[in-house]
């Protein structure tokens, strides 16, 4: 695809920057260039969510069928606004789900996929990719909806409540939890703004913003993925992507995040 | 060593259990004591161990699962037991084998500068960082620094260098915990982040006249 080949070029360039350029100096700058080139048709999360935008309508699956009946929410087929109510609870799974996992699940009824080799790549994987952009297009058909995530189920209040237990969590190494580094408002690791995630100003401003295109890695992340580098600083083993260790912190952020605008896909340093 | 020396099995349950009252009898829906069931399969089924980042990491210990409730750990109820977690760090803290505090400040400004070691993307035997400077300003000249924690610049003119601050510092480096029960500050010394000599090292950053931290 052709994202892809302007993208894997351009994080080379961003993440080694000067040291690329003073070495390979021709390869670099014309790297630059190609990444001048993708922002001119718009920010390169846009290239994900139209590459996402194809998975969702191509079939595909050894049933040969597209995502495009798939039920987010909002009824099958229903995409827009979608993201904005999210994690919610589901029940043809008796779950509840983040749009990842809800993407998961469709991709095993509708398309008859074995999700397990999703679920078990690595992140910068095709795997990871694919489910990174179809979440990247879904959240970006929910741009500008205020975030509205009920707890009125049990289930649902359930895993806020887990979620929340999971946030203040200390363990490992460091004696880290979620907490010690987005606890308190206007804090920075280096030069790195903190949100506090238990307000709703800072779940606010970073739930609505991902999944976000990071310049620095050359790379489109996902909630899921955020979550998971945050776990890796923290000293914690690795979550499996899309358990409810996951959906529940998404839960625990969602919530708090409440009326707040969407304004996916997110751009980040 | 003390109590707080033996991790508590399975996440501590145990330990909450029989120190505090149960939260959810509080009426609060969340915290330990509440769920505890299916928090425990949670965790269970929702990490795998990579690297070095094995499965232990989420046995907390008794520090650790006493500051997992912060409303419960700063309530006055509370006061006997975080008085009592902060001696058993503080007895946990050791001292200087020679008795001498300060080390080399040149290499303390780079431990302080790396935020390297025991993620699971870091390999067993990789030379640990002290973190500092995620948290802490510390050399005015390092512009890029974080604000967990306060200022330590001008450390020695502030502090003192005389036995009483050398204590201080070394407690503080070695098991923040001793001081303030729930610091978020990690027990560098204590939970073998660093060595004696890196923190050293370290004190010679914060307390030699020469260092940049002084000038
Ligand atoms: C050791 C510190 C640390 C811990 C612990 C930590 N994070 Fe983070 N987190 C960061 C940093 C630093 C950033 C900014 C990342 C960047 O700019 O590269 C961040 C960013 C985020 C963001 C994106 C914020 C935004 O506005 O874009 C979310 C969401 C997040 N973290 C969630 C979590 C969750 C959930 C946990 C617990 C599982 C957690 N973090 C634990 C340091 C931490
Ligand atoms: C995750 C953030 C964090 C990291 C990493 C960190 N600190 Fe701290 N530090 C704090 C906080 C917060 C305090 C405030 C006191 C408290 O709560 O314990 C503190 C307090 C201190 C104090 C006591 C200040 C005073 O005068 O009372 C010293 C000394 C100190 N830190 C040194 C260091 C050094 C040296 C390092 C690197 C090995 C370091 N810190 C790493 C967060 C951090």
């Amino acid at each position: 695809m052709r994202w892809r080949k302007i993208l894997v070029p351009l994080a080379v360039a961003t993440a080694l920057g000067a040291v690329v350029a003073r070495a390979e100096e021709d390869k670099s700058a014309q790297s630059i260039e190609q990444y001048r080139e993708a922002l001119k048709d718009g920010n390169p999360a846009e290239l994900y969510e139209s590459s996402g935008e194809e998975l969702w309508k191509k079939p595909a699956g050894p049933k040969n069928v597209s995502l495009e009946k798939c039920d987010l929410g909002l009824g099958a087929g229903v995409v827009k606004g979608a993201y904005a109510q999210l994690p919610r609870y589901f029940k043809d799974t008796d779950k509840v789900q983040d749009a990842e996992s809800r993407v998961l699940t469709c991709m095993s009824t509708l398309q008859g996929v074995d999700v397990a080799k999703y679920v078990n790549a690595s992140f910068g994987t095709p795997e990871k990719d694919d489910l990174n952009a179809i979440a990247t297009y879904i959240s970006g058909q929910s741009k500008g909806v205020p975030v509205k995530v009920s707890l009125a189920l049990p289930k649902e209040q359930q895993m806020y409540d887990l979620g929340k237990r999971m946030f203040y969590y200390q363990g490992g190494s460091h004696d880290f939890s979620c907490a010690t580094c987005h606890g308190e408002e206007g804090r920075r690791i280096r030069l790195q703004d903190l949100p506090a995630l238990a307000t709703k100003k800072g779940a606010g401003s970073a739930w609505t913003s991902w999944p976000a295109y990071r310049v620095s890695a050359g790379q489109m992340w996902g909630m899921q993925w955020r979550i998971n580098d945050c776990f890796r600083q923290q000293r914690f083993p690795e979550p499996v992507y899309a358990s409810d260790v996951t959906i529940a912190l998404s839960m625990f952020m969602a919530a708090n995040a409440n009326g707040a605008l969407m304004d996916t896909p997110g751009i980040k340093r | 060593m003390k109590k707080i020396a033996s991790i508590v099995s399975a996440l501590a349950f145990a330990a909450i259990a029989a120190g505090v009252q149960a939260n959810a009898a509080d009426g609060s829906s969340w915290g330990p004591g509440a769920d505890d069931a299916n928090f425990k399969a949670m965790l269970k089924s929702g990490f795998r161990a990579k690297g070095i980042a094995t499965l232990d990491r989420l046995d907390q210990d008794a520090t650790q699962a006493f500051c997992s409730d912060p409303d419960r750990a700063n309530s006055k109820e509370s006061a006997a037991q975080k008085a009592k977690i902060e001696a058993d760090n503080m007895a946990a803290i050791k001292w200087p084998s020679d008795g001498k505090w300060l080390g080399d400040w040149k290499e303390g400004e780079k431990l302080a500068q790396s935020g390297r070691g025991l993620t699971s993307t870091d390999k067993a035997g990789d030379v640990n960082g002290g973190n500092c400077y995620n948290c802490h300003q510390l050399s005015p000249k390092e512009i890029s620094y974080g604000t967990i924690g306060p200022s330590l610049t001008n450390y020695a003119r502030i502090k003192g260098v005389d036995e009483e601050a050398m204590r201080y510092v070394w407690g503080h480096i070695y098991d923040s915990k001793a001081y303030n029960a729930c610091s978020n500050m990690p027990r560098a010394g204590y939970k073998g982040i660093l060595t004696e000599k890196q923190i050293k090292d370290l004190m010679a950053l914060l307390l030699d006249p020469n260092s940049p931290v002084n000038q």
